[in-house]
């Protein structure tokens, strides 16, 4: 965990104190709402179909319990009793009044958290491995750099009104978690030669209407030099970034245009002037973020702790533990990911109740600390095995423990016409409809991993570009319409998905989807070989095939 | 508009010129770039300060042989939310090393000024008279800065440094 010092919570507080000043202008009229967008949105509140909605940061996906607390509290009192968990490591309150946020916030900077940038053409909550610090085998926690950058582009004099929003994100594992290949700035931390710390900067990735896939800007950036690359990067981007058209303003465009090796170069030279200012991070300071990171003072426990033996006899909780637990770099404990996404209800909401309770499971099994990741899951990161078992059934009771993480399941969606003003299309009920159809878990574990993502407009706010399946809502001449691809990942190979086929009626995508199923079962050479795989053996084609010939 | 400098509300003693307004005899003036390019030499002969008004899609290295002698130089904000100049202005400041005034033109409004002293900004065209006059309030709104900029404010991690030695090692 990271602990704030008073330096940020008076940061936080001095924040809190002028978004009041704001909102008090805005309700006496001194403020027009063309003036005061941009200043709410740079705090996070936006206007919605039904209601104002707010969404609240969560660096790099860790919440301490405290803070987990208090966004039950901002349900609770503020809000209609319930949360949704974003795939951007942020929370995002539906119903909330105007008048009320500023004491939202204020009740929220108590515990260290805010909704500072997580909206507005600025640069965003950074993002990074909701596993961070307990992976085996990732380089060092990504967390301290994110820490570093977080603090660095919070209220930037420079780059707080940019052409559009900016988002970085950070990897430290083979295995990219955060999906940094779709991000305007992504970091892996890497080690040289010489074994210094330092970045692979990969620029120019993002979805929406104009899907990217990141470019590789600069092998080897060292850790000492990170914040001038970026800045170099941002400076580049704020003078030639397209203002003049909101579609084309983003990085990924820039990038484009100008192809990434002249990029590269205006980006470089801008480097060479700044790279040995001020700007430099020397070790202390690194060390300094390093030291207000703890970990827990884990015990040494054994690898097969008797009360897992003994639990092993229950199919559920064998189901459980085969898709929810992962390990973990300290031997004796796990990684245990909390399923959002129960039969039958909107993916990534958790209620008042729920997060109340997790937090106490958190205190007692997991040494207070609790993560999001961008999968619109949670996560316990440090359970030791032993109490497993007793986890399981508190968060059973909870219905906290739907056995479908990484399955079909397991799907991403974006809030959509329920809530959204920008809406095509309804993605809640495709998604509450798909985990229904495969609610049978022996049909799901057969089907083995497979990500469905689903988002309601072009903006891909549920990231169906880089869905194993991916289902994005359109409109036709006044009716919802569903375009399905097949193919799309974010992970360290991210790709994007290809068009089946026509868009097909809501009431149909459930069936075409099982069919997309079928066919990969009956096309798969054997059980092991995951849809990715076939998709990748076979094209789309034996897919459209399928899903067409009959319709 | 009215113009705040040095944290008050003041007279602005300089004459807008348009591309094509007849050169006055006398006075301090402020011109547009294209025009300001064309008759640099006869504009500095003139008694009278002289400034430009930059517009923040053109370079800024363009002015660099001339800024030991400009009086101000005037960035713009065509709306409040479009934020080239603030770039323009740290390349003033700290790569060009200019130390005349710097002015914000445009959409200023109270919520950017600690962005815009930040910058390097010490003159403002405020958009409305409330605003000019909330000045010196709403520019101590914030106590703590988290990156380093030419204005030479400590940073948040410098100053934990700061607070780590004078404790003492070991505390
Ligand atoms: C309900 C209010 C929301 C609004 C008005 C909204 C708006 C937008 C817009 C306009 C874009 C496209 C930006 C661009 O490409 O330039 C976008 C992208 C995105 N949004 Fe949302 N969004 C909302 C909710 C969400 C939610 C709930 C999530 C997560 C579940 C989310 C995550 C994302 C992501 C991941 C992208 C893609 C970013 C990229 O292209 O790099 N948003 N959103
Ligand atoms: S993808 Fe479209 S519909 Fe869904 S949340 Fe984003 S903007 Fe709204």
């Amino acid at each position: 965990m990271y602990a704030y010092d008073e330096i940020d919570r008076t940061l936080v507080n001095e924040r809190v104190s002028e978004f009041r000043d704001q909102v008090k202008r805005r309700l006496s009229g001194e403020l027009t709402e063309d003036e005061f967008k941009i200043l709410r949105l740079q705090n996070g509140v936006y206007l919605q179909l039904h209601a104002y909605m707010f969404r609240v940061a969560i660096p790099y996906g860790t919440l301490a319990t405290d803070q987990l607390r208090a966004l039950a509290h901002v349900a609770r009192k503020y809000d209609r009793g319930y949360g949704h968990f974003t795939t951007r490591q942020n929370i995002q309150f539906n119903w909330i009044k105007l008048a009320e946020l500023p004491d939202a916030l204020e009740d929220l900077a108590k515990v260290g958290i805010h909704a500072m940038q997580t909206s507005g053409n600025n640069m965003r909550n950074v993002t990074s491995d909701q596993w961070a610090g307990v992976a085996p085998g990732e380089i060092e926690d990504p967390r301290i750099w994110s820490e570093l950058i977080r603090q660095h582009t919070t209220l930037h004099p420079e780059f707080s009104f940019l052409p559009r929003k900016f988002k970085i994100a950070i990897t430290a594992s083979d295995h990219d978690r955060a999906a940094i290949k779709i991000h305007d700035i992504g970091l892996r931390l890497i080690k040289n030669e010489k074994g210094e710390t330092g970045f692979e900067v990969l620029v120019g990735g993002g979805l929406g209407r104009t899907p990217f896939i990141a470019k590789t800007i600069k092998h080897f950036v060292h850790g000492r030099d990170i914040l001038s690359y970026i800045e170099a990067i941002l400076r580049v981007y704020n003078q030639y970034g397209r203002r003049d058209n909101i579609y084309k303003a983003r990085i990924k465009i820039l990038v484009h245009e100008l192809g990434i090796e002249k990029f590269s170069r205006e980006v470089e030279e801008e480097w060479q002037h700044i790279r040995n200012s001020s700007l430099q991070i020397d070790d202390e300071v690194i060390e300094d973020i390093r030291s207000r990171f703890t970990y827990p003072a884990y015990e040494k426990l054994p690898h097969m702790p008797d009360e897992l033996r003994q639990a092993a006899a229950d199919p559920d909780f064998e189901a459980w533990r085969k898709n929810s637990v992962a390990p973990h770099k300290v031997q004796g404990y796990s990684i245990v990911t909390i399923s959002l996404k129960p039969t039958g209800g909107p993916p990534g909401d958790a209620t008042a109740e729920q997060m109340d309770a997790l937090a106490d499971l958190a205190d007692k099994y997991s040494f207070g600390e609790v993560r999001v990741g961008h999968e619109q899951n949670l996560a316990l990161p440090h359970v030791a095995k032993r109490d497993l078992p007793a986890l399981w059934k508190a968060l059973d009771k909870l219905g906290l423990a739907t056995p479908n993480v990484n399955l079909i399941t397991d799907i991403i969606a974006c809030p959509g016409l329920d809530y959204c003003s920008l809406a095509n299309a309804r993605s809640i009920p495709i998604a509450q409809e798909l985990t229904r159809r495969f609610a049978n878990h022996e049909l799901a574990n057969l089907i083995g991993r497979l990500h469905i993502n689903i988002s309601g407009c072009i903006n891909a706010c549920g990231h169906h570009h880089v869905g194993h399946i991916g289902i994005l809502g359109v409109e036709k001449n006044g009716e919802e319409v569903y375009q399905i691809t097949i193919g799309g990942r974010a992970d360290e190979n991210a790709a994007l998905g290809a068009l089946i086929g026509p868009g097909v009626k809501f009431d149909e995508v459930a069936d075409v989807i099982e069919d997309v199923v079928e066919a990969y079962l009956a096309l798969r050479e054997r059980p092991e070989e995951l849809f990715m795989d076939t998709v990748k053996r076979l094209g789309v084609e034996p897919f459209k095939e399928r899903v067409y010939a009959t319709r | 508009m009215p113009l705040v400098n040095g944290g008050k509300i003041t007279g602005d003693g300089f004459a807008k010129l348009a591309v094509d307004t007849p050169l006055p005899e006398s006075g301090d003036i402020l011109v547009p770039a294209e025009r300001f390019l064309s008759e640099a030499e006869g504009l500095f002969k003139r008694a009278g300060k002289v400034g430009v008004i930059w517009p923040n899609n053109r370079d800024i290295a363009e002015l660099v042989p001339y800024l030991g002698k400009l009086a101000t130089v005037a960035l713009v904000f065509p709306t409040f939310r479009d934020g080239r100049a603030y770039s323009q202005a740290r390349l003033l400041r700290e790569r060009y090393n200019y130390r005349g005034e710097l002015r914000a033109t445009g959409q200023v409004l109270r919520d950017q000024f600690v962005f815009m002293l930040r910058a390097g900004f010490d003159a403002f065209e405020v958009k409305k008279q409330a605003d000019a006059e909330a000045f010196m309030q709403t520019a101590k709104r914030y106590s703590v800065f988290y990156q380093p900029t030419g204005d030479g404010r400590i940073t948040a991690l410098h100053r934990r440094m700061q607070l780590r030695h004078s404790e003492g090692v070991g505390t």
